[in-house]
């Protein structure tokens, strides 16, 4: 039994002053993705069957390169922040500061395993050119 | 981790059925939650059988004579009989109605099942306790505040300005919209709710109150406020017709002028 007030529970801990800016990035990479992924969509499918040094080639050049990492940095940024709300709607405590943790490990460790990939294929076709 | 199934102590059982009323031809089963705190007992489902021909139109009349002919022990709360109180608030044909203005012949199925509003602490049969609820409420100061002296005669509002609380105002706190709320049911809580946000909003767009920042301030909160994910399950809900969704999302919009 808490000795509380209602209006004590009511209020927690009161405002953090956060949160419109989660909302406003939210909304701007959502609509980013909504560009970048039929592009990222059109990218991909030129490079299908490509032969294995064409591929590097391709990926060399900026348009899909740029395009590539742009993907994946805003869809990894915006998942970060989508795996955000969905962890504090359903954990909590302990397991909740764990799961944002390892979501945000996660998302950017994609994002430099992208863009280190993508810098590879970019160098490796300068070196072959 | 959010709850996905119910304690041991609050899993339902089958109850006591009630005989049919002799000679009755338009018979409908009710079958409705109780529980009582003092005996020690988890909750049940007792089925009724109800004489349409002798019941008025309304939820509320069944479970009002279910009480005075049927059952005198089931415990439910109403008043008004008109929707304005929101006395009667409880899940009905697996949706939040007002029972008073919620007719039998609209729940859909053969039977009417009836519970208290969902995911709340029971405090008897129907009665849900809506402490926490009504604490939230309060915590958003849902009444003018001011700083300029209190004018002589009154606060003039322009009839432009006034009609911005229309779909606000009706608001009779019934909570259906509220325990109709996923988010809330997981974080309530921390989470505001519908009902307690579109009262935070009434205030906040009125043109007569001086603390719209104040206001707004208290309730930038990823829990508070940003909860509310646009499921519209209040807004589907309510008995009165309101719109709480649209008022948080207004809410947002504020939000987001303060920093773009």
């Amino acid at each position: 039994m808490r000795y509380i007030t209602p209006r004590k529970a009511a209020e927690g801990l009161g405002s953090a002053h956060e949160g419109t800016q989660h909302h406003w990035a939210m909304t701007v990479s959502a609509v980013a993705l909504t560009v970048l992924t039929p592009l990222f969509m059109i990218v991909v499918a030129r490079a299908i069957g490509l032969p294995h040094e064409q591929f590097l080639a391709y990926f060399g050049r900026p348009f899909p390169a740029l395009i590539t990492a742009l993907f994946v940095i805003v869809g990894m940024v915006h998942f970060i922040k989508g795996t955000r709300i969905m962890i504090d709607d359903y954990f909590q405590g302990g397991t909740r500061k764990a799961a944002i943790i390892f979501s945000v490990i996660f998302g950017w460790a994609v994002i430099a395993a992208a863009v280190y990939a993508l810098a590879r294929m970019g160098l490796g076709a300068i070196v072959v050119v | 981790m959010v709850q996905l199934t119910l304690p041991k102590n609050s899993r339902m059982r089958v109850g006591k059925t009630w005989p049919k009323p002799e000679g009755a031809k338009n018979v409908r089963r009710f079958n409705i939650y109780r529980w009582d705190p003092d005996a020690g007992e988890n909750p049940r489902i007792d089925t009724y059988f109800i004489d349409l021909d002798k019941c008025g139109p309304m939820v509320l009349d069944a479970l009002i004579k279910i009480k005075n002919e049927i059952d005198p022990t089931l415990t439910f709360r109403r008043s008004c009989r008109e929707g304005i109180c929101g006395s009667c608030a409880m899940n009905i044909g697996g949706g939040n109605h007002l029972a008073c203005i919620f007719g039998i012949d609209e729940v859909k199925g053969k039977d009417v099942n009836i519970y208290p509003l969902p995911h709340m602490p029971v405090v008897k049969d129907l009665v849900p306790d809506l402490t926490h609820f009504y604490a939230q409420h309060a915590s958003v100061q849902p009444y003018l505040i001011t700083e300029t002296p209190t004018p002589d005669k009154e606060w003039r509002q322009s009839i432009e300005d006034r009609k911005k609380l229309d779909g606000l105002y009706e608001c009779v706190m019934c909570a259906s919209c509220s325990t109709a709320c996923p988010s809330y049911w997981w974080n309530g809580d921390r989470y505001l709710g519908p009902a307690a946000l579109l009262h935070a909003y009434r205030w906040i767009i009125d043109s007569r109150d001086e603390a719209t920042g104040e206001r707004l301030d208290a309730l930038e909160d990823p829990f508070k406020l940003y909860r509310c994910h646009t499921i519209m399950n209040c807004t589907n809900t309510c008995p009165k017709g309101l719109n709480p969704a649209k008022a948080i999302a207004s809410i947002k919009h504020m939000m987001v002028d303060r920093i773009v």
